[in-house]
Order: structure tokens, then sequence, then C-alpha cells
């Protein structure tokens, strides 16, 4: 500094840059706290009034006419477990088959075609690709079903899926490759058993995530698979979903339902932080780390 | 090992790891990849059959991924032919939605969806970026895998979650303590103004908010990290304090990364559906006010399409949802462009 320290324009352009420097650090700490309260908020209020309506009726029974106490959601938890059955054994293979094609073949113009258009599908919201599937399949069978809600969720599923492979089969190391070929393996062989095997814990996490992303997609499942207040057992027929089930209780006039919706939230919320925690750790465990 | 195809580089310039030399011996064989040639070339024929049909299952999951987009396409403007050929762009002035009568105007529909995807925007762009600030620059490195992981949390939260949480725990707060004050201090906006119910524009915008901080905040975090240390040291090195280093070393050369996670989060705001639809009050006016009650493009479709009974109300219902589909497609393109421009392809994927 060239002014002596005592020099009265210093020491107040000084306290000025101070005073900012503290208000920064003011505002970026209440941002940080502020981010964070309505996540304690939800999940505190998910604990206290789910676990409160929570009981053995509502695990293992179906859901009873206005007005009747009881009742539960058994039918939704089953409905919601075929739906994402069926998305998961249609939208993995096929995610990770595009990410396999992204990664190993997809250097050209097509590739980057392919590359786009799944970051586009990832950015479709969610109740457009509904209105898809409904004219795709609902519309020519003429009536909901779970497989058109595993369908729609599985198109969501893609995307997120072939990204995470793609991004872990890269980061295999080239001679891996180059050592099974050179043991006369064929390339097919080396890329399931050699590549995405050495990627699998980062190809897990993608699939995990999907996972967790559909399974409270609620949009697409109004108009695929409808919900229904009976056990279903046939999946080509509608079929009641949790996240459709809390949107109906959600937004009804009973109390009754409010409290089997906290309920219904609440199972939901365990299912997709079981899917995240065990991603943090087969991630944790793996050689190659998640992108997350 | 091999040196680096150049066309390899150009795709994915931040990645530190070797060229994928087979595949670029697809189009090119060059000196390096040429040894993978000979290799392929001395197995036997019988294992090269199943590498074609391998190789054609995969291309096969590729292509099916881009016939499924361009399905989503052809099938909305397949659907909403009549809504088009009926109304034409007058479709997106009118304000009249009346399915009884078959008038059909979207306009209350795009004024609740940018009025509220704004709003979210005003409120969470200020937050997600102090986040980011105070994770990459400020917070001690216990704390900042913490904070992180609890706003990735955020985002695993389903929608309906939210919305069941707005409607009983975040209407009557506002309803009861901060429409009132509001309505006391900022009511000459007339921004702030008429009956206080809780569930209407204001509710929507706030729940979008917290539902997109995590996107933003994220993608922030990842520019943020990307910016070189040596511009903090330099600014430092010039007697900056902690402040004027974010804003000027910082903040200032990540700028175009922080707009493309602000698009990003408004991609999501504009299609997001069941936890506005649950509490933005579903009424199809345009009005000043954010207390009252709105309708977005999302909410209709949720709300009505099922119950859709003649083919024009169906019709219409789609060409809001093909409407729907361009601007998040206009949207997310450029905010993927612009987050491509400064973390090279590594960001760009939301993981919502």
């Amino acid at each position: 500094m060239l002014k002596k320290p005592g020099d009265a324009s210093t020491l107040k352009l000084s306290l000025w840059r101070r005073a900012m420097n503290q208000a920064a650090n003011a505002f970026a700490i209440g941002a940080a706290v502020l981010v964070i309260v309505p996540l304690m908020a939800i999940f505190v209020y998910l604990l206290i009034k789910g676990a409160g309506a929570l009981n053995w009726a509502f695990l293992t029974q179906t859901p009873k006419p206005v007005g009747e106490a009881g009742g539960g959601m058994a039918n939704a938890i089953v409905g919601s477990g075929v739906i994402l059955g069926i998305a998961s054994l249609v939208g993995i293979p096929m995610g990770i088959g595009c990410g396999i094609y992204l990664a190993e073949y997809g250097r050209g113009r097509f590739g980057d075609l392919v590359r786009f258009t799944a970051d586009v599908l990832n950015g479709v919201p969610s109740i457009v690709i509904g209105i898809a599937v409904y004219s795709l399949i609902v519309l020519r069978q003429k009536h909901f079903s779970a497989f058109s809600g595993g369908i729609a969720l599985s198109v969501m599923m893609i995307p997120t899926v072939a990204r995470a492979t793609e991004e872990m089969l890269l980061m295999v190391p080239n001679n891996v490759r180059e050592a099974a070929l050179g043991l006369g393996i064929p390339k097919w062989r080396t890329t399931l058993s050699i590549s995405l095997r050495t990627a699998s814990a980062g190809v897990i996490t993608g699939c995990m995530l999907a996972f967790a992303r559909v399974a409270g997609e609620t949009a697409p499942l109004l108009f695929t698979a409808f919900g229904n207040q009976y056990w279903n057992k046939n999946p080509n027929q509608p079929t009641a979903a949790l996240p459709l089930q809390i949107f109906t209780y959600a937004i009804s006039p009973f109390d009754e339902w409010h409290k089997q919706a906290w309920a219904g939230a609440l199972i939901l919320i365990v299912m997709i932080v079981a899917a995240v925690a065990a991603v943090r750790i087969t991630t944790s465990r793996g050689s190659l780390k998640g992108a997350s | 090992m091999n040196s680096p195809d150049p066309a390899e580089q150009t795709q994915n310039p931040m990645s530190a790891m070797p060229a994928l030399a087979h595949a670029a011996s697809e189009r090119k064989p060059g000196v390096a990849s040429s040894v993978l040639q000979r290799i392929r070339d001395t197995q036997p024929r019988s294992s090269r059959l199943p590498d074609a049909v391998f190789r054609l299952l995969i291309l096969l999951t590729a292509v099916s991924v881009f016939a499924i987009v361009v399905f989503v396409v052809v099938e909305l403007v397949d659907k909403s032919r009549l809504s088009l050929h009926q109304f034409g762009l007058g479709f997106f002035f009118g304000h009249d939605w009346d399915p009884v009568n078959d008038q059909y105007g979207a306009m209350p529909f795009i004024y609740g969806t940018l009025v509220s995807s704004f709003l979210a925007l005003l409120l969470a762009v200020p937050l997600s970026v102090g986040v980011a600030v105070y994770v990459t620059e400020m917070c001690p490195i216990r704390l900042r895998a913490i904070i992180s992981f609890l706003v990735e949390l955020l985002a695993a939260i389903p929608s309906v979650i939210y919305g069941l949480w707005a409607i009983f725990v975040l209407a009557p707060l506002l309803r009861d303590y901060v429409e009132p004050f509001l309505a006391k201090t900022l009511g000459w906006t007339g921004l702030f103004t008429g009956p206080m119910y809780g569930l209407g524009m204001l509710a929507a915008g706030i729940i979008l908010a917290i539902m997109i901080v995590p996107i933003i905040a994220s993608i922030t975090r990842e520019v943020l990290t990307a910016v070189p240390q040596n511009q903090r040291e330099a600014v430092l090195a010039l007697g900056a304090t902690r402040w004027e280093m974010i804003r000027m070393g910082v903040l200032r050369n990540a700028r175009i990364g922080i707009v493309g996670g602000v698009i990003l989060g408004l991609g999501r705001a504009l299609g997001e559906t069941m936890a506005v639809t649950m509490v933005i009050g579903n009424r199809p006016e345009v009005a000043k006010s954010l207390f009252a009650p709105g309708y977005t493009m999302a909410s209709v479709i949720a709300n009505e399409f099922s119950e859709a009974t003649g083919d024009l109300y169906l019709s219409a219902l789609v060409e809001i949802g093909l409407a729907l589909f361009i601007v998040t497609l206009i949207v997310n393109a450029l905010a993927r462009l612009l987050v491509w421009s400064i973390t090279g392809g590594t960001a760009g994927r939301a993981r919502a």
C-alpha cells in the first residue's frame, strides 16, 4: 500500500470492502441454510405424519370406500413394483445398449446425433412422454395398463442409463480392451465381459439413479397405468401405483385419505432413499467411481 | 501407447484418457490403430458373425433411442392436427378455455407456466449460486460432501411428495403468515392483492424454486470447480478480499456456465407437472396478483387429458403438449451448449 495505514481514505475503503466480504459470507451461508431447511422440513413432516398413519393394514389391504376408516395401499405398492419392474426390464438393457454404442462404436456423426437425442429425451417433460405412450399403446389397445405405464417410465430411464454407461465405459483403460482382444477374445465378448464388467459399478450407479428418478414419477402414469382401487394381477389392465395414489388422496377433501397419502409418501421416499443409499455403497466399493 | 485420434479429442476434450484406438480404426486405420486391426484380422472367421450380430443389436438400441424422439414428435404433431387446423396461431393467444362450447385458447396456461417458472428462477438462482459458492469456496472440506449430498437428496424427492408437502405445510404457512405480510408491505405493487388462499401462483413458484435449486446448484458447483485455481490465486495476490476474489476471479469466469445451469433449471420448471398441479389452484385465468390461482400447460394436460371427451378437446390438449415439448427442447439445447462450452461435455447431464 502506498498510503499510510492511518490514512482516512484507506480506512474507509477497507471498511467497505470488509463489510462487503462479510455480507457475501453471510449471504452464502444463509443460502446454504435456506436450501437445507425445506429438505429437513419435508423429511420431518414425512416422518411425523407418515409414521403416524402407517400400520399393518396400510401395507396389506386395498383402499376402503370414502367414509370408511382403515384400508391401505397394498395394491398400489405391488402395482408400483410391477410397473417399475417392466420399466427396468425394458429401460435398462436399452440404455446400456445405447451407452455401449456411444462409447464403443459411436464416434461418427450418427453417434453425435444419438447423444444429442438422448439429451433431448432427458429434457422432455414427463407429461409429454405420457401423451406419446398414451397414443402409441393405450389408444391402440383401447384400455389403460401397467404395461403402458412401464413403457412410459422406461423411456425416461433410457437417457440416464445410456449416458452413465457411456461415461463409465470411456473410463475403462484401452489396454484392458487390447489385452482381451490380444488373447483372441471376440469383440462382443470383450465389450460385455471385460469392458462392461470393469465399468459395472458406475453403470449400476446410473441404473439406480434412473430407477430412483422414475420411481416417484406420477405424470406419465396418469393416463397410462391410470390407477385402480382394487387388486389387479394382470399387467394388461389398469393398475394402481403408489405416486398416483398419493396424488389422488392428497387432492381429495377427506382427512382419512390425507393421512394415507402421508403414509404412502413415507413408503415411497424410503424406497427411493434406499436406492440412492445402495448407489453410494456400490460406488464407494467399485474401482471406477460414478460421476454423481 | 497410441496417439489419440483428433476426432476423439474434439468430442471429449476434458477426458485425459487415451483415445479408443479400436473405435478409431472403424473409420481411419492409422499407425496406432493398425495393431488392433491386425489382431482382429488374425481372429478366426467363426468369431466374425457373433461380432456382426452384436454390433447390429447395439446399433438397434441406439437407433431406437433416436426413433423414440422422432416418434414422440410425429405423434404429437399428428394428434394435434385437428386443433392446429381449427385455431391456427390464434390458439396461443386465445384467452377462453371452454370445453363445453369447444373453444380453446392456451393463453392462461402459457401465462401460468411462464410466470410460475420465472418466479421460481427469481427465488432459486441467488440461492443456488450462494450454495454453490459456499460449497466450493468457503465451507470446511468436511461439510462440503455433506451439503452436496443433502442438495442431491433434494433432487431425489419425487414431485408428488413436494406437492403433498406444499398442500399441507407450505400453503397454510403462506396463507396465515407470508401472504398477509406481503399484502401489507408490498400490496401497492398490485402483485400481492386479493383473497389469500395459500394455494396459487406464489405457492407454485416457491415449490418450483425448491425443486430446481439442486439442478442449478450442482451445475454451478461443477462450473465453479472447473475455474482454474491460479485465477483465484492471482486475484488474491493483488490484495482482494475473499468476496472480491469470488466475484472477479471465479464468478466472472464461470458466468456462461452458470447461465447454462439456470436455463437447464428453467427447462425443468417449465415441464414440471405434479407439484404445480397440486398447489397452483387450477383456474384458467390471467391474473396479475400472485395470490390468485392460475393454471400451467403441464397441469391442464395432467388434469383434463384422461377426461377429454371431444376430439377437438383432446387435440387442443395435445397441442399444448407439443408447444411444451418444443419450448423445453429449445431451452435444454441452449443450456447444454452453454454448459458444454465451459466444462467440455462432462457436466451437461442433469441428474434429476
